[in-house]
């Protein structure tokens, strides 16, 4: 199905199911622990092997020896694979730094061998054993304060528009300041987990953990040196991704690589101390944004630029993805650098690039609306575009972000009068509130489905995954609204390369696309059944086929379709993206400096919401990580070592229960015509997209003590605190 | 079509390595007792009461509770989420208290009473906390679930026991059933998905049920 026009009256706008709230289809399974997850999967091969890996200890440099004669003379090993017996692999999509094979040591706890054994506590016990020698690379320089002064003004902008020089000197207000963010780790609940059977060399079939079957069925076959053909990967559940497990990684090439060596299935988790430092994060940024306004409180100058850390030829984080498209600006520059690095991979982290700029200049927002000594909802309103402010000529789908911000602080109680900073209290506490845009950009995906009548239910098979986000349930959603059923007759199968190939969970895509790609394929498996019953448009409604005289059960039949949604040209004359509101109200101790969310809106922007159960769930999901972001989260790095030392989930503090309050969500349940069939968009990232800074500006107004440096905890502030 | 991987393979460490293997796997255990004799039994026999049902088990002694769950008896509801006692993952009841299952040796429970998330409903017959969980949408990827449903009944359990929290303000008092007593008390338990508005409507709508 082409995509070619903006959708018309379609049959979700009288939707019975789509749009309405339904609890999870999966949510027995996942609430009995009957769900099965990668490294669970007993019920599909014999014989399974346990590997245990081992991560390199040096940041960077080379593996000079490896000594596995007592690993391989310890009780239950069968074999271990090193790096030295296997050639450099190619590197997977998008994959920087070599998973496995050669001598080279690209950052901390890279893979370097795996130990296969008959019981995981042997296999693990061997891996301490052997014993490796390496050649530490010269030292590398870690200063990303250094590398902005460095990178600061050079090279061509990325967005430039008017004459930000003068913008800057003739404004009635400027503010220019640094904001850092840390490096922030995916920790996702499971482990990344492989169970692998390439016991004879012939077809590979995997049992993995991954957002994107098809990207990673590919890159497994790059990495590997053989036919994709020959590969099998099956994802049904996914114990959380975060965008860190979009990419093959190293749990299935040790797995592989066993069962190879091996001749037997090998499973494989990557420990959760290794998980930090053996797969992806995102980076650390530092950023300088200058903003110039008018009295009136337009923008008249935009000026951002950011600085994040990579290997060679790796992305690093573009804090500035959101400048060029979110706020109105007379003039802009906006630069983004990456300085190279010997670091753990940087790649996607849910809302990657968004996330972290809008950390940053959703406080610079709140200081230039204090510096006009306007409310700062007030000063986002009159700074919203309807067209992209980089190219005038492409205006918004559909922006509804003044709305946003005007239903978020009526429904907040929000005081536009903005009490002065420390002059509210409550015992010991000092309270305040704060707010910030969201932006996330609305990006779409090919994806496909089979669509089938058998055995008296509807069967939608694709590749797509549930990574947690309600895949199941919005696409038997679809299907059912289309197919005229109810939910108990559809089956929805996910997660194997069998299927065909969806959008997979990634970059807040996966519910547009995935939804779209079901929509077409039923709507195909429509025309199918009206072609063999030789039928005139027939109708699809209480799970019978109507037409004329014919009044058939839908069910009885045996029928298949399989196709796509592709996305037709004509949308790139718009700009797509998602908006949103988030208000906060925080609580600071007057004499210790912590900090306690008191309460949370968020109103959001996102198209036509498939499901309010399963969306709100994204959304307060993204809230949570939000809180982690402002107050907790941060990736500490060793600059004598190169790597980073809280590597697990004591080091790394993550928001638990106790830290998240009262939280609200608003949905407009706008209907975006351009942006898909179903006139929805996604919102798993944008729930994400600015809470960290409303809790900074929050902060602010509670004490008077603004804080540009995350996580915001009271080290920072203490010995500004006394004067409170 | 390209080669498969043995032809990229290093193959003559590669062989040797493998030659080693096949000769160590009948020696290993004298190869082990030569370079670092254990003290006794490597192995023990236990006898768990797992569900209901009598189990005997003969483990490795380094096996922890939650692997011989997952590992051994193949409940898998049980989850590894971060194998050293920080994520709660792996929360079950023994002798009906909670533990983490991570943190615990098979072998320190012979005798003992354990229950796991298998043990609690299934599908088409769910506990109430479980179907309160469904109802209020209490998890998303569904990886911390098992474990935040056994600390959620053993939370509203303590409560009742008369067990104080930090949160608890009078000691003396019979403890009431809190937002922030079921926060603190769950705060062992991390969601990375963020469900804990929702896992908090779960708890409190199956307290006032059962009030």
């Amino acid at each position: 199905m082409q995509f070619n026009e903006p959708a018309g009256e379609t049959l979700f706008d009288n939707a019975k199911i789509v749009g309405k709230a339904h609890t999870r289809i999966d949510g027995p399974l996942k609430v009995t622990g009957q769900a099965p997850y990668a490294y669970e999967r007993y019920d599909v091969v014999e014989g399974q092997l346990y590997g245990y890996p081992l991560g390199a200890t040096i940041s960077h440099g080379t593996v000079t020896a490896m000594d596995t004669a007592a690993a391989l003379a310890a009780p239950g090993v069968r074999t271990i694979v090193t790096t030295l017996d296997v050639e450099p692999l190619a590197l997977g999509m998008l994959n920087v730094a070599r998973l496995f094979g050669g001598a080279d040591v690209m950052h901390y706890h890279q893979a370097i061998a795996v130990v296969i054994a008959e019981t995981f506590e042997q296999a693990r016990a061997a891996a301490s054993l052997i014993e490796v020698s390496y050649e530490q690379g010269d030292p590398a320089d870690y200063d990303l304060d250094a590398a902005f002064e460095r990178l600061q003004g050079s090279g061509e902008p990325d967005t430039l528009y008017g004459d930000v020089d003068a913008a800057f000197r003739d404004a009635a207000a400027v503010t220019d300041q640094m904001y850092h963010t840390p490096g922030e780790s995916h920790q996702m609940m499971e482990p990344f987990a492989s169970i692998v059977d390439w016991s004879d060399g012939g077809q590979l079939t995997g049992w993995i953990s991954n957002q994107m079957i098809n990207w990673t069925r590919g890159s497994l076959a790059t990495t590997l040196g053989i036919d994709k053909e020959r590969i099998r990967i099956e994802s049904p559940y996914v114990g959380g991704g975060f965008g860190g497990k979009l990419w093959l990684r190293a749990d299935t090439v040790l797995a592989a690589l066993g069962s190879r060596a091996v001749g037997a299935p090998v499973k494989v988790a990557l420990p959760r101390p290794m998980m930090m430092n053996n797969t992806t994060h995102r980076s650390a940024t530092v950023q300088r944004i200058r903003l110039a306004a008018n009295a009136d409180g337009t923008l008249k100058g935009i000026w951002h630029e950011n600085v994040s850390y990579g290997l060679p030829g790796g992305r690093g984080e573009n804090a500035t993805a959101q400048t060029p498209y979110f706020y109105a600006s007379e003039t802009m520059r906006v630069k983004n650098h990456m300085a190279e690095m010997p670091l753990p991979e940087t790649a996607d982290m849910r809302a990657p690039g968004e996330a972290a700029g809008l950390m940053a200049l959703e406080i610079a927002m709140d200081e230039m609306a204090e510096a006009l000594e306007m409310d700062p909802v007030r000063f986002r309103i009159v700074n919203d575009s309807q067209v992209n402010p980089s190219n005038p000529d492409q205006p918004y789908s559909d922006r509804n972000f003044v709305q946003c911000l005007e239903r978020g602080a009526e429904a907040f109680g929000w005081d536009a009068s903005r009490p002065a900073p420390g002059s509210r209290r409550d015992g010991d506490w000092l309270i305040g509130q704060g707010v910030a845009g969201a932006f996330r950009g609305a990006l779409v995906q090919p994806s496909g489905a089979r669509a089938a009548i058998e055995n008296g239910k509807l069967v939608i098979e694709t590749d797509m995954t549930d990574i947690g986000t309600g895949s199941y349930t919005i696409l038997a959603q679809t299907a059912a609204e289309t197919m005229g059923l109810g939910m108990e007759d559809v089956d929805v199968r996910l997660g194997n390369s069998a299927y065909p190939v969806s959008s997979g969970s990634g970059g807040q895509f996966g519910a547009v696309s995935s939804t779209s790609g079901v929509y077409a394929a039923c709507m195909a498996l429509r025309e199918r059944i009206a072609s063999d019953l030789g039928l005139d448009a027939p109708a699809f409604a209480r799970g019978r086929i109507l037409a004329g005289d014919v009044d058939r059960p839908l069910l009885d039949m045996t029928v298949e379709a399989v196709e796509s949604i592709e996305w037709g040209d004509f949308m790139k004359q718009y700009q797509k993206a998602t908006f949103g509101a988030h208000f906060v109200e925080v609580g600071v101790n007057a004499y210790t400096g912590e900090t306690r969310v008191r309460r949370m809106l968020a109103c959001c922007d996102a198209g036509r919401i498939l499901n309010p159960v399963t969306a709100r769930s994204q959304v307060i999901g993204g809230m949570v990580m939000g809180v982690g972001a402002a107050l907790s989260e941060e990736m500490a790095l060793d600059t004598g070592r190169g790597m980073f030392v809280n590597h697990d989930l004591a080091g790394y503090e993550v928001a638990v229960h106790a830290d998240i309050p009262e939280q609200e969500v608003i949905f407009l349940d706008t209907l975006d015509p351009i942006a898909s069939p179903l006139k929805a968009k996604g919102v798993g990232e944008l729930g994400l997209c600015g809470v960290a800074a409303a809790i900074a500006n929050a902060m602010y107004n509670a004490t008077g003590i603004r804080l540009r440096s995350y996580p915001l905890t009271l080290d920072k502030m203490l010995d500004q605190l006394s004067d409170v | 079509m390209s080669p498969a991987i043995n032809f990229e393979l290093r193959r003559r460490t590669f062989i040797a390595g493998t030659a080693v293997a096949a000769v160590t796997v009948g020696m290993s255990r004298k190869a082990a007792a030569q370079t670092a004799a254990p003290v006794g039994a490597e192995s023990t026999t236990v006898f768990l009461t797992v569900n209901g049902e009598g189990r005997e088990l003969t483990v490795d002694n380094r096996t922890t509770l939650l692997d011989a769950l997952r590992e051994h008896l193949q409940l898998t509801g049980t989850k590894k989420g971060c194998d050293h006692g920080q994520c709660g993952a792996c929360t079950c009841t023994v002798n009906g208290t909670r533990v983490n299952s991570c943190l615990s040796l098979a072998v320190m429970h012979d005798g003992d009473e354990v229950e796991t998330i298998e043990g609690i409903g299934a599908p088409d017959a769910m506990d109430p906390m479980q179907t309160a969980f469904v109802e209020n949408d209490g998890f998303q990827c569904g990886y911390c679930t098992p474990g935040q449903i056994q600390s959620a009944r053993a939370v509203l359990d303590e409560i009742r026991a008369g067990i104080p929290s930090h949160v608890t303000d009078d000691l003396t008092a019979e403890i009431t059933i809190t937002d922030a007593e079921i926060r603190e008390r769950m705060s062992g338990n991390i969601c990375r998905c963020g469900a804990y508005a929702n896992i908090l409507a779960a708890i409190t709508q199956v307290a006032e049920d059962q009030a």
